[in-house]
């Protein structure tokens, strides 16, 4: 077997699109918190690890009650976990945000990081330090190629791909189409003078925080179900890659966010496939650099204005 | 005489800042449990805490050492280098424990030994199988365990001799343990057969859960079998994601799978049927501790496996080492353990003068269909 055949880069890049998928799903968040208030949400990560656990919950639930179809399971499950972490989202942004508006810039930055530091142990200590399993709801898988040589995308893969289209779809049309993402695109050009005629910019950053919590609820519940398992750790590693592509795309832009994610994700699957595992990381990052040289405010990225 | 000295003054010194009563209560003996109580790999703190923890609570029913309770002190490492450290120095300067029984992962016990070796404190692993933990040949570090050269040797010649394989892929978690294990893997087939050479080598992240890159790799490269050095966190999503690519090459793996947390992590045990895994002989079989593995199903719940009853061990090994010793300094415990075998739960344990035990006992063993592992009847393999 050729290591360069055809099925094997189609199989790579399958890996890739799901992954970079995963990362931009919850990339969105930290975009759309950046391009409305101007920070980092750092606890934007264990909101994609609660939303695992979240999910997990509800499946058991469904599953000792039982009666309902795969379909309607994961549905309800994908629901009331956004439900959970819309929640979760907005009391970050009460919190940990609001009471720091009018502080230095560094301070929100640094009470994200708490927060984010107490949903870590809060999970490990309420649900333990162990690895967690969650069924395989969905079996089986789409083969392309023959007996040998094919490449294949599961059914939990295939359902991240069309969350993150959907998602994204959307999301856009929320933001280019109606009142309320008018009022976000005006609070992000000029968030006083957007005060001034009338739109609720506190609301709005609200509502951004929450949309970027739902978002992290769908990575989280779909990448749950095709890992198979999932343990409190989860949101770092995750979270860094996701900031990664945010920053990559252009933090601020969505379809950016998107974009990053996706290239990150590829970067990571052929560089792992076809030169070294060991280095994946290293050469995702390099690539990270790399833009920022050449752009410094990311693919899709406006450059920042000096406000008057 | 000045050491005397010194304690009482550090005593006066304590008595008068901490009020008194504190110092004077030392009708104890103070171990350090140190392992990974919380984090990944927290079912291996688990295993450690519940063997020690039952040790203890049968040595003190029992009178205790020369009427001596004894006290147990957890110190979480996390499975990180750098918080072991701050483990150790809090066990050895706070807690002034006279044994430590830890650490888990061999990346973090070989720096913490530094710190009881220097303070002169006995500390017994009863799982870092890493050479490094004695190789450096430090007075005070023993293991119960064995050593990763034997294991990665056992598991090379199961592959040579049973699975007649030859076309390895042979993965690690880039950590000391680990790479340790996959390289001696290595070695051993190179020593057989000079002109081996694995299909693939290479470095997984710890902490990532998603393998499908490497695993398309395995297939390309087509691998017959996959050797992984590394811990359940990470071996069961890639054993996982191996069979979802329809990839059935044997799964070949170490003592860091030895936790019904690697078929959670795996998502169940379809996954990781059929994983062959090299681990010391079947403890709870061995007849010495019949009745304590039978104490941890029905009174406490608990199912003694991978290293809980090892861990049960050291703990019998350091308290009868107390008890034959006046002084309760690291290198008179640990000269007393090399000069004098003791019987354990786990039978009878003799270490050389490199703090080893002189006897290893590497079998190989199999993951079955209800996600439980038991020793591999090779007379009954079929091979292709």
């Amino acid at each position: 077997m050729n290591a360069f055949d055809l099925y094997i880069i189609g199989q790579q890049l399958i890996n890739g699109l799901v992954l970079g998928a995963t990362y931009g799903l919850i990339a969105i968040g930290y975009s759309m918190v950046y391009g409305i208030i101007g920070m980092i949400n750092f606890a934007h990560g264990e909101i994609y690890m609660v939303s695992a656990y979240v999910t997990a919950l509800v499946i058991a639930l469904i599953a000792y009650f039982g009666g309902l179809p795969v379909g309607a399971a994961i549905m309800i499950a994908l629901l009331f976990t956004m439900l959970i972490t819309a929640i979760l989202g907005w009391l970050i942004e009460r919190v940990a945000y609001r009471p720091l508006k009018n502080s230095f810039r560094l301070a929100p930055l640094i009470s994200a990081i708490g927060v984010s530091l107490i949903l870590q142990n809060f999970i490990q200590l309420a649900q333990g330090a162990r690895n967690q399993a969650m069924p395989t709801l969905l079996e089986g898988v789409l083969r392309i190629g023959g007996e040998e040589q094919f490449m294949q995308i599961s059914y939990h893969q295939l359902l991240i791909l069309v969350a993150a289209l959907v998602s994204m779809l959307s999301l856009n049309t929320l933001i280019g189409k109606t009142k309320f993402g008018r009022s976000c695109r005006a609070t992000q050009q000029d968030p006083v003078m957007a005060e001034i005629l009338g739109i609720n910019t506190q609301k709005v950053i609200s509502l951004v925080f929450v949309i970027g919590a739902v978002f992290a609820a769908i990575a989280g519940t779909f990448v749950t179900m095709n890992y198979g398992s999932f343990d409190f750790y989860i949101g770092f590693v995750t979270g860094i890659k996701a900031f990664t592509a945010a920053v990559l795309g252009g933090i601020g832009s969505l379809p950016g966010a998107m974009l990053g994610g996706l290239l990150v994700g590829i970067a990571e699957s052929f560089f792992s496939g076809f030169v070294n595992t060991d280095y994946k990381d290293v050469f995702a990052f390099g690539i990270l650099v790399l833009i920022l040289i050449i752009k410094p405010s990311g693919l899709l990225g406006h450059p920042e204005v000096e406000k008057v | 005489m000045i050491k005397h000295a010194k304690a009482s003054l550090v005593a006066i010194f304590l008595t008068m800042s901490l009020g008194a009563g504190n110092i004077f209560a030392s009708d104890t003996i103070k171990i350090g449990i140190a392992g990974p109580h919380t984090g990944n790999n927290a079912a291996f703190g688990e295993q450690l805490w519940h063997g020690s923890e039952k040790a203890a609570a049968d040595i003190n029913k029992a009178g205790g050492i020369n009427g001596k309770k004894i006290e147990l002190v957890k110190g979480d490492d996390a499975c990180e280098p750098k918080q072991a450290v701050n483990v150790a120095n809090r066990l050895v300067e706070k807690d002034n424990v006279v044994a430590v029984i830890g650490h888990f992962c061999s990346s973090s016990t070989i720096p913490a030994s530094e710190i009881y070796n220097e303070a002169g404190v006995l500390m017994i692993t009863p799982a870092s199988t890493n050479p490094q933990v004695t190789d450096r040949k430090l007075r005070t570090i023993l293991r119960t365990c064995g050593r990763d050269d034997q294991q990665g040797a056992i598991a090379a010649d199961f592959l040579m001799d049973d699975l007649k394989l030859s076309k390895v892929a042979v993965l690690h978690d880039k950590d000391t343990y680990g790479k340790g294990l996959a390289d001696a893997f290595k070695a051993r087939l190179k020593e057989r057969n000079p002109k081996f050479k694995e299909v693939l080598y290479e470095g997984l992240t710890r902490g990532e859960k998603d393998f499908r890159a490497l695993v398309t790799k395995i297939k390309s490269v087509g691998a017959e079998a996959v050797y992984f050095g590394g811990l359940q966190s990470e071996a069961g999503p890639l054993v996982r994601q191996m069979r979802e690519l329809g990839i059935d090459a044997p799964f070949i793996s170490g003592d860091g799978i030895v936790s019904s947390d690697f078929v959670t992590a795996a998502g169940g045990a379809n996954a990781t049927q059929g994983v062959y895994m090299t681990f010391s002989a079947e403890a709870r079989n061995i007849s010495a501790g019949k009745k304590v593995v039978e104490e941890f199903r029905t009174a406490m719940k608990y199912e003694p496996e991978g290293y809980t009853l090892y861990s049960y061990a050291t703990m019998e090994a350091i308290a009868a080492a107390l008890k034959n010793n006046k002084k309760h300094d690291g290198k008179t415990l640990a000269t007393w353990l090399e000069n004098n075998p003791v019987d354990t739960v786990v039978g009878t344990l003799a270490w050389d003068k490199k703090g080893d035990l002189k006897k290893s006992n590497y079998v190989i063993y199999r993951w079955d269909k209800q996600g439980k592992y038991a020793e591999l009847d090779k007379k009954g393999m079929t091979q292709k």
